[in-house]
């Protein structure tokens, strides 16, 4: 389903061409609006007069989140207040919250681009969808509602928690659509098993999963427990919030950039030059149509690349690889770079491994350890000491073959590992504390 | 002849075991028999118990993994070479313990060895052609 056929499906031809116009007029107002932006620019000797072509978007400095800091609260804004129609921020955990702005434009061009994500996903104005997604400074939780009520389906704006009442609701208001974290939606896959309700007698057929990085086995977990499609959604507030990205459920293999909105770049994550399509690096976006808050080439420390083989769903949108991991993400271990999702892919590629872990890295004279501990579900648990020996041998094991470090695999009590209502905290660094 | 015995998962953490017999004694559960298993790491306590559906039950919504496994028990002469006799029986059988633990009765001068094996029905088998009496479910959960 295409909810905007005449963008979602335009000729790559007209659609850079579309790019190349909005790129333009978009350096074009920044420059003049933004004092910030301009010095930096300046600075490095380019004018809007060189964007010539797409690649002369190379010219052009970087944004990054420390950008984004040192202009708190609004100083990156194009526009007066009073055409600044709502506000939005990062956490804040790592630091000063990263504050972005939308004008009335901006929210109802968000709102689209969530409804053709959801549309993407296969749901449609009939759906009932559970949105369970943060509501507040978070973009998730408004970010997915407008776009469900552009899509004309029925909104449950449940927000995130109270795992049994969401679960007896989406019961009874046979809602079809889940949108959540992917670990939020393990974790009411538990609670269910837990309340003896079965998926079964839910009416959910699609998931629409988002805001951390999350593995293929993770995908297949969720699927199997849930009974139900599970997509892959990417976005992040600096540059709209969700939908920058989408699987179709056709494929589900790479997530559709929304091109005509956003312009996509892959770049080295250690010398920033710009890599060849197709080549593993990090994300870069400048949005194309932003008002309020538009951002030049803005570093997201995700790492993807771009996929250009054509899609059976028909838009001709470019795919981004499902992100795997965050530069924030990246534990550095005895010198080896390793991401979560690596070693959860291990964990759930053993059979009865629950998807519940925890990474503890630490640092023992000057040697760096890594310990995964792991819930003892019933499927894995055994009476026989080797058994359990046996299961944590293969883990260490399978680790060490995949990441070249070495770990300490721990068993723990089930329920122990911290639930996640929103995005999971999956590693402890001891180091940094 | 085959006997229910319940393992449950235990960090090595305190005061765990206390919440194991509080929350079996709080449901009436009597214990039969019990071994601990451990490692630097976590432990695995096995447990013979009067009602083993029902402790099962209790314990895995006091959020413990729990699981059932089948064991012989069987009944050795309290006295010196007792217990050899067995083992020289279960050598000769070829077949392998994958562990084993003991208690004694009340009374009666006998003294009864669990045994978990791999083979179980083989095993039922060779002891059964050897005279060693096996304990049914029923006795030990009584006893």
């Amino acid at each position: 389903m295409i909810y905007n056929e005449e963008y979602e499906t335009m000729p790559r031809q007209a659609l850079e061409a579309l790019q190349l116009k909005r790129l333009q007029k978009q350096i074009a107002r920044v420059y003049a609006t933004v004092p910030y932006y301009a010095g930096k620019m300046d600075e490095a000797g380019v004018t809007p007069a060189d964007i010539k072509t797409l690649a002369d978007i190379q010219k052009l400095p970087f944004t990054t989140k420390e950008d984004l800091r040192k202009n708190y609260p609004f100083g990156l804004f194009t526009v007066p207040m009073e055409e600044v129609v709502r506000i939005h921020a990062s956490s804040g955990t790592t630091g000063q919250p990263t504050v972005v702005g939308y004008t009335k434009k901006d929210i109802k061009m968000w709102a689209e681009l969530m409804a053709r994500s959801l549309n993407a996903a296969g749901a449609h104005a009939k759906d009932t969808i559970h949105n369970a997604y943060g509501y507040g400074l978070f973009t998730g939780g408004l970010g997915a509602h407008y776009g469900a009520e552009e899509l004309g389906a029925t909104v449950v704006p449940i927000s995130g928690g109270n795992s049994k009442r969401q679960i007896m609701l989406m019961k009874d208001f046979k809602s079809t659509v889940l949108l959540c974290t992917p670990s939020y939606a393990l974790n009411l896959a538990e609670t269910m098993v837990d309340m003896g309700v079965d998926p079964k007698d839910l009416a959910l057929k699609v998931g629409v999963f988002g805001a951390e990085p999350w593995s293929e086995n993770m995908r297949e977990e969720i699927q199997a427990k849930l009974g139900i499609k599970a997509i892959d959604i990417y976005g992040l507030s600096e540059i709209i919030g969700p939908g920058v990205a989408v699987e179709c459920i056709e494929e589900q293999k790479g997530l559709h950039i929304m091109e005509d909105h956003f312009l996509a770049e892959i770049v080295d994550p250690d010398t920033f030059a710009p890599l060849a399509l197709g080549e593993k690096g990090e994300l870069v976006f400048t949005t194309l149509t932003k008002e309020a808050f538009p951002v030049i080439r803005y570093r997201t420390k995700d790492f993807s690349r771009i996929i250009t083989t054509p899609c059976s769903c028909g838009r001709s949108f470019y795919k981004m690889e499902k992100v795997t991991g965050r530069s924030d993400d990246m534990m550095i271990i005895r010198g080896v770079n390793v991401f979560p999702s690596q070693i959860e892919h291990v964990l759930m590629s053993i059979e009865g491994v629950e998807p519940h872990y925890l990474i503890i890295v630490d640092r023992k004279g000057n040697l760096d350890t890594l310990e995964v501990q792991v819930e003892v579900s019933e499927a894995i648990f055994s009476d026989e000491i080797k058994q359990l020996e046996n299961l944590t041998k293969r883990i260490q094991t399978e680790i060490k073959d995949l990441l070249g470090v070495s770990c300490k695999a721990t068993l723990v009590e089930p329920k122990t590992i911290q639930r996640s209502e929103g995005k999971a905290q999956r590693v402890i660094d001891k180091r940094k504390i | 002849m085959k006997v229910e015995q319940i393992a449950i998962f235990l960090e090595n953490k305190s005061g765990r075991m206390a919440e194991i017999t509080a929350t079996l004694a709080q449901n009436g559960i009597n214990i039969r028999a019990m071994s601990l298993a451990d490692t630097a790491d976590f432990g695995i306590l096995r447990l013979i118990v009067n009602d083993t559906d029902k402790a099962r039950k209790v314990l895995k919504d006091s959020g413990f993994t729990v699981g059932t496994t089948q064991v012989l028990v069987a009944e050795v002469s309290d006295k010196p070479g007792g217990l050899a006799h067995v083992l020289q029986i279960i050598k000769e059988g070829n077949l392998n313990i994958e562990y084993m633990y003991a208690f004694t009765q009340k009374s009666g001068g006998t003294g009864l060895i669990i045994f978990r094996f791999d083979e179980l029905d083989r095993a039922i088998e060779l002891l059964a052609k050897e005279h060693i009496r096996l304990l049914s479910g029923d006795e030990v959960y009584a006893i």
